[in-house]
């Protein structure tokens, strides 16, 4: 009898903090999520457009989860650092400078996981931590 | 009773009427009245202030003076290629204006680059191939960097605030100025704002219906 109570208990905790857990990931995506939306808003906004669309042949869309998917561990030094070398994205070719865009690593980490979970990417949150250790690539 | 119904009929049909009343653009700038004589008769009229001579050269090298405008209704704006702040959504909103007008005749748009030294012709082309803008609908041009200041300051912004603080002044607050077919300034709108960009081309479409403007043709 003691033995089966104390197996339950131990898995009515295994489900608490489960469950725990599970909202404390969420509730960190969504308020990556809603700080991205602000730093999108004032940093990319204007020339990657309201929905990701880009502006036709000038600007990338943001549209294009492979990309996203092929260059994660290098976007937090793309936006920090502006980009000059011509990019593929959706099968187009982009040859304009991206302009550097000077953020914190929380705010690139925030925009990022912006990016990637809006205009029809789904990619997760990404962490300030990745952020940093993605920045120690930088070249 | 019957009469009552009557008379709030008439009314409600005049009220309608009065709402239909095509709506008419202020005209913006100087104006002065002038008095001259017409067959031994003393007339005064008002001369409003219009666009002045201008020599610019557009994306396909062709040179574009004021005359290559007569007759269209057309919005002019500031701009260059390189800007990364408002230029890009300027693009973006003019590019609706574009695509509205394109294919109606008497109508163009003019970008002015107010950095000649980076936007050469071929630049300018290189940006209007980007943009996916082709034919004679939508000229970039550039010119003297002083010219175009000058008309930007002293004509097709006279309708816009003075008071602006910002670097560069108004010229570099993106805005987009509808000039009519007798080159008078009849609105400025914030090239940055969808709605005021929704208005601009409501406006227009408002100038192509003015019978002032059809005898202008």
């Amino acid at each position: 009898m003691k033995t089966r109570l104390v197996i339950a208990l131990s898995f009515f905790l295994l489900v608490c903090f489960i469950i725990s857990c599970e909202s404390e990931s969420s509730v960190e995506f969504k308020r990556y999520y809603t700080e991205g939306a602000q730093v999108y808003a004032s940093h990319c906004q204007n020339c990657h457009g309201a929905r990701g669309e880009g502006l036709v042949s000038l600007i990338p869309p943001l549209t294009d989860s492979v990309y996203f998917k092929n260059n994660r561990s290098k976007l937090a030094c793309s936006i920090r650092q502006g980009m000059k070398d011509p990019v593929v994205v959706g099968g187009k070719a982009f040859a304009n400078v991206m302009p550097q865009q000077d953020l914190s690593p929380i705010e690139l980490a925030e925009a990022i996981t912006y990016i990637q979970n809006s205009f029809g990417n789904k990619l997760g949150l990404t962490t300030v931590e990745q952020v940093q250790a993605d920045m120690a690539d930088c070249k | 009773m019957k009469r009552l119904i009557f008379c709030l009929l008439v009314m409600s049909t005049w009220a309608a009427c009065k709402s239909g009343d095509k709506k008419v653009l202020p005209i913006y700038g100087n104006r002065q009245a002038v008095t001259k004589t017409v067959d031994g008769k003393t007339v005064t009229d008002t001369v409003y202030q219009t666009i002045p001579k201008f020599k610019f050269v557009n994306q396909y090298g062709d040179s574009i003076t004021n005359k290559s405008l007569d007759g269209d209704i057309y919005v002019a704006d500031f701009f260059f290629t390189t800007c990364p702040s408002i230029c890009p959504i300027m693009a973006r909103n003019m590019l609706k204006v574009y695509d509205a007008f394109k294919s109606t005749g008497n109508f163009k748009i003019i970008s002015h680059s107010i950095d000649p030294k980076h936007d050469s012709v071929p630049a300018l082309k290189k940006y209007a191939d980007k943009l996916g803008v082709t034919g004679n609908s939508w000229w970039f041009l550039q010119g003297k960097k002083e010219d175009t200041y000058a008309i930007a300051e002293k004509n097709y912004l006279v309708a816009v605030s003075k008071d602006s603080t910002a670097a560069g002044g108004y010229v570099h607050q993106g805005y987009f100025v509808l000039i009519d077919k007798q080159k008078r300034v009849r609105g400025a709108y914030d090239g940055t704002d969808p709605k005021q960009v929704d208005q601009l081309i409501a406006d227009i479409k408002t100038l192509q219906a003015d019978p002032a403007e059809t005898i202008a043709q």
